[in-house]
């Protein structure tokens, strides 16, 4: 009796989960939808206005710059994100990484806000005086993303590389290849489905950040046409205008969510299940 | 002379692999019968079945009947926590649970609901007593058992099992992992044993099988080849593979 | 001219090694910075009093006091039923389609960004329940934010126990519950812990969701249907509209240096389990 009780009580605990995500696509949907309805979908994927007291809900400049600083995340902390994972995997010490890898997990405590202020305080200053421009542009925002999903691309890279069987190094080793041959001729290969996964999760984090967004992209409602120029993503949008947005302007906020939903359900998706990570 | 549990016809399939083919005996009660057999004979299966615990690998088929004090435990609907209180099982590594000695042997009692610490005191003294390890455990109760040697986890693993209060112990080569004095010392706790218990001991030693035991059976390949009074396997052997097996040509 | 492999070899080991301390170096900068720049102000006064003037003067006492309260009671409600889908997902299933779905559901909950999460709470706790802005809705938006972590993190822990000691237990007459909870969570406990903990640091640091669910009232929060601040949010506003960089620097540095140490409390209880299995 008692256990049938606990086995139906844990069943429904863990079908809880199911159930919060379906909530959050129902209310998200159910608020946004009608604005693709009522405006057109065109007009909100492709319109490149926004002035939602107006009736113009165009957030195509901002779906852009979302995408264009997720790359510039990617094109600063995947590359660095990688070595990091390889020089923790392949070359450092027992001692080394006892040491490296929970300060590299720490990176990942530190809250996004305070990312976001140092960014204001120092990169985005640095930014106008060496580059020009008014500092809160494209660069400062992938600067700050590009360090915020190391922790992400290390760590997930890391458990790819170090599931490649030894005797592959071993046999390379063997037949005269030189370690850095060795590793990026068959480790990182072997490795490179969970690699790539890697990088799209953190093309997930860096496309879901909001809060260090808001504080060095500036914010301004256009494409940007240079990496010093400000930008609004979609994340900020939301957060912006939400504390005060009612009628549509409030829907097409959630018309917002509904996109940038979309765009991390299918990230996920591709790193989850589409890409085969090896084990 | 009792029987306190009849095989009839036991057959076990793994997916489609067939591990016990026909399995007819009879366990008599108050003794120690030994079951022998090289390693995938099917002896460990055999023994597994008896208290159930079978049921915890994937794709298990049995057929047949095993009726232990007359039920069949197979076909009919016995409670599982039932009959493991009653049949006990020792593990070929002993595998004590993390926490003090007193608490290992306790485990047991407490599941029955006991909570008074004078009777649990009790149930672990004469179990520790029976196992041969009081004299050495008296002062350690409250020590981690993961801290004893191997040869005293072996005997907490049996104390642990008298404390259920079965009625039948089975021990899945129970010595394979320990020295010649843990043995002798196991074994002596088994020859007192029996008196009150019904004893199943598998064992690829047939020394230790020749030693112990009052009845005994082989196994190969699934087949059960002898079984009967150990002295007349040992001393007269009916089938060649027992003589083979006995003087060591093959194991 | 074709470069030796063997120079190359060398050149790549220098590379990787600065890379990998130039990231250290990262951690390392901020926290000397907002170290450096924070701790001039902070004094017992700070901790103890509560915000005035919009935060310019006074200290941070009532959004301590929010922070504490909406973290316990998210981990109040999210472990237990992290847990309970952990335990469920490892010894009550088979792998299974069921057991595929639910992970599916699982991981895609980890995968939403915490600003979704905050207008999911804001539209459904905050406007369809009718809960305002208020502890509560800030509560149930994080747990339904850090339950995944706390799953992800007791299943590994759960996994980790040997299979022996779920035999053994089972042998001497336990039910699957009573195997659960006396032999495989005590074992596990440490692991789920450590997930518990991590939970806690993102629960701190977090923002977004909270300030449209939890809202930033500067008043401490008295019931369940208070709005209230966390220093993260409080953080952000200071910086954010330029109210006072002192204060901000401070803040920032109460914020750090409570989520760096849960973090290595963390990691050194997660160290002290690895080593004792292996």
């Amino acid at each position: 009796m008692k256990e049938y009780f606990v086995k139906y009580m844990l069943m429904a605990f863990a079908l809880s989960s199911l159930f919060f995500l379906f909530l959050i696509f129902i209310f998200i949907l159910f608020e946004g939808l009608p604005l693709f309805h009522k405006a057109g979908l065109k007009h909100i994927i492709l319109g490149s206005k926004w002035a939602p007291t107006k009736g113009s809900f165009g957030i195509f400049p901002m779906i852009i710059s979302s995408f264009l600083v997720t790359f510039g995340a990617l094109i600063i902390g995947g590359p660095m994100g990688l070595s990091c994972a390889i020089y923790l995997s392949e070359y450092s010490g027992k001692r080394m990484k006892m040491f490296l890898k929970p300060a590299l997990e720490l990176l990942a405590g530190i809250p996004s806000v305070v990312y976001g202020f140092l960014g204001v305080v120092y990169i985005v200053p640095l930014v106008r005086d060496y580059f020009g421009g008014p500092g809160f542009s494209l660069l400062s925002t992938s600067l700050i993303l590009g360090v915020m999903i190391l922790p992400t691309v290390i760590s997930i890279s890391f458990d790819a590389l170090m599931s490649v069987p030894k005797t592959y190094r071993e046999g390379s080793l063997a037949m005269g290849a030189t370690k850095w041959q060795t590793i990026y001729k068959v480790v990182v290969p072997s490795a490179k489905s969970g690699i790539l996964a890697s990088f799209i999760l953190g093309m997930g984090r860096a496309i879901g950040e909001t809060m260090a967004v808001i504080m060095v992209a500036g914010n301004a409602l256009r494409t940007p046409l240079s990496i010093l120029d400000p930008l609004r993503t979609l994340t900020s949008n939301i957060a912006l205008e939400l504390a005060y947005a009612s009628g549509d302007h409030r829907l097409g906020l959630f018309s917002t969510g509904v996109v940038l939903l979309i765009i991390i359900m299918i990230l996920n998706y591709i790193a989850n299940f589409g890409i085969k990570k090896g084990s | 002379m009792k029987a306190k549990i009849t095989v009839k016809d036991l057959e076990v399939f793994f997916d489609k692999n067939q591990v016990l083919r026909g399995i007819n005996l009879s366990i008599n009660k108050n003794m120690i019968t030994g079951i022998m057999g090289p390693a995938g004979s099917g002896k460990s299966t055999f023994i597994s079945i008896l208290n159930k615990m079978l049921e915890f690998e994937d794709n298990v088929t049995i057929k047949g009947n095993v009726y232990i004090d007359g039920v069949d435990i197979i076909n009919s609907d016995v409670d599982q926590v039932e009959l493991r209180r009653k049949v006990g099982t020792v593990f070929a590594v002993p595998i004590p649970l993390p926490r003090s000695v007193f608490e290992n042997i306790a485990y047991g009692p407490r599941l029955k609901g006991i909570k008074d610490r004078d009777e649990l005191f009790t149930i672990v003294k004469e179990s520790l007593e029976k196992a041969f390890l009081w004299d050495e455990m008296k002062d350690r109760l409250n020590t981690s058992a993961l801290k004893l040697s191997g040869g005293q986890q072996q005997r907490l693993c049996l104390a642990r099992t008298l404390a259920l209060k079965p009625e039948i112990i089975l021990l899945d080569e129970p010595c394979s992992g320990l020295d010649p004095i843990s043995t002798a010392k196991i074994e002596d706790a088994l020859s007192d044993l029996k008196k009150e218990y019904t004893i199943i001991l598998v064992s690829n030693n047939t020394k230790q099988i020749a030693r112990i035991t009052d009845y005994s059976a082989f196994f190969y390949m699934g087949n059960l080849i002898e079984y009967g009074p150990t002295e007349k396997v040992f001393t007269y052997p009916a089938n060649k593979k027992t003589e083979d097996y006995i003087s060591g040509k093959f194991g | 001219m074709r470069i030796k492999p063997r120079i190359v070899d060398v050149f790549v080991r220098i590379s990787l090694n600065l890379q990998a301390f130039f990231t250290v170096g990262i951690l390392a900068v901020i926290v000397a910075i907002i170290f450096i720049k924070g701790s001039p102000y902070i004094n017992l006064e700070f901790i103890i009093s509560s915000p005035q003037d919009m935060g310019r003067h006074g200290g941070i006492f009532s959004t301590i006091v929010g922070t504490i309260l909406l973290v316990l009671l998210s981990i109040f409600l999210a472990t237990p039923l992290g847990v309970g889908t952990a335990i469920f997902l490892t010894e009550y299933t088979k792998e299974s389609v069921f057991t595929k779905v639910i992970r599916f559901g699982v991981e895609s909950l980890a995968g939403i960004p915490s600003i979704l999460f905050g207008l999911f709470g804001f539209i459904f706790f905050v406007t369809k329940l009718k809960m305002g802005w208020s502890l509560l809705a800030g509560v149930l938006t994080t747990t339904i934010m850090i339950l995944p972590t706390i799953i992800r993190t007791s299943e590994e822990a759960i996994k980790a126990v040997p299979r022996s000691l779920r035999i053994v237990s089972y042998s001497l007459s336990a039910t699957k519950w009573e195997t659960v909870k006396k032999v495989v969570l005590p074992s596990a406990a440490p692991g789920i812990l450590t997930g518990v903990m991590l939970s806690v640091g993102r629960a701190v640091g977090e923002t977004a969701a909270i300030i449209f669910t939890m809202g930033s009232s500067l008043r401490m929060p008295l019931s369940l249907m208070d709005s209230g601040r966390t220093m993260a949010v409080h953080f952000y506003i200071l910086a954010r509209e330029g109210i006072s960089m002192e204060n901000a620097y401070a803040t920032a540095l109460i914020l750090v240096l409570s989520i760096l140490s849960i973090n290595i409390l963390a990691y050194y209880i997660m160290n002290r389990v690895i080593s004792k299995f292996s």
